[in-house]
């Protein structure tokens, strides 16, 4: 095992890679809102998926790294981009960009994000546990098996050793809402049911 | 340079929210509206991997990809009805989706 790991800083995961990649993430997320023609935001939006898959893996997460990558920026943004396809998007990028009532929106949504920092902030210093005096958000970083992630995992979602895992049962209903989902787009976009 | 803990993560993950939700109060095309709801569900699956790290243990890792499960498939829908919408009405304004309206 790796003794660098128990200062709770990672060999690899200096503060600089998590600037970029955090940096990175919030300025293409901008992008995605601001941007007038949809491809544009779509492209945008896929660079703050792989920013994000980046986080991930500084935080010792492989495999919902590569599922990011895989599902979220390979899946879904294809079925985006196809959709932008479909529909005009001559009209819409001639068009104003923001509803009549975006200032209430905007105000509405920094209100939030001071509710959100003033939470965060507050958790650092306000004690959860007033016996053991831990943080809500302590600055010591559990460790995770880096070897094995994948293989962990599995063994919740899936069950290991002929046992039931803790989440299988979740794990049949996520591929039954899956099957819903695919019957419900493709009813809805039939011409004639 | 400050080593980087949980606390800074759930900044990036409450602006990478907030934009979302400007995203969806304040943009009319539909497509861009469902894109910003991704990046929502994407702040919310860094906090989950973010406090599995604090904690030591993966069941944050296991709920961020039921969480990308649902985001899957509220793509599809959602996608599913705006084509739909736009075979009827020739739109994908939000603003000009108001049959149900009062």
């Amino acid at each position: 095992m790796n003794p660098a790991l128990d200062s709770g800083m990672a060999p690899v995961a200096t503060p600089w890679f998590f600037y970029v990649l955090a940096g990175l993430a919030v300025a293409s997320g901008v992008a995605v809102i601001t941007r007038r023609n949809a491809v544009h935001a779509a492209l945008a939006l896929i660079v703050t998926l792989l920013s994000v898959a980046g986080l991930y893996l500084m935080l010792y997460a492989p495999f919902v790294a590569g599922v990011q990558i895989i599902v979220y920026a390979g899946g879904i943004m294809v079925l985006f981009l196809f959709v932008i396809m479909l529909v005009n998007i001559e009209r819409s990028s001639k068009e104003r960009r923001f509803n009549r009532i975006w200032p209430v929106g905007l105000a509405a949504a920094c209100a939030l994000m001071a509710l959100f920092v003033s939470a965060i902030v507050k958790g650092k210093t306000v004690l959860a546990d007033p016996m053991t005096g831990k943080a809500l958000w302590p600055d010591i970083i559990g460790r995770l098996p880096e070897s094995s992630n994948t293989q962990q995992i599995a063994g919740m979602l899936y069950g290991e050793a002929g046992r039931m895992g803790q989440y299988t049962f979740a794990f049949e209903i996520a591929s039954l809402l899956l099957l819903v989902a695919i019957l419900g787009a493709v009813i809805m976009t039939k011409k004639k049911i | 340079m400050v080593p980087i803990t949980t606390f800074h993560y759930l900044i990036v993950a409450a602006a990478l929210f907030v934009l979302g939700v400007i995203g969806v109060l304040t943009r009319r095309n539909v497509v861009i509206v469902l894109m910003s709801i991704e990046l929502i569900l994407n702040a919310v699956n860094l906090n989950l991997v973010a406090f599995s790290r604090m904690w030591g243990n993966l069941h944050g890792q296991v709920f961020s990809i039921f969480v990308t499960v649902d985001a899957a498939a509220e793509a599809a829908v959602g996608l599913g009805i705006l084509i739909a919408f736009f075979r009827n009405k020739e739109t994908i304004n939000v603003d000009e989706i108001d049959l149900l309206k009062w």
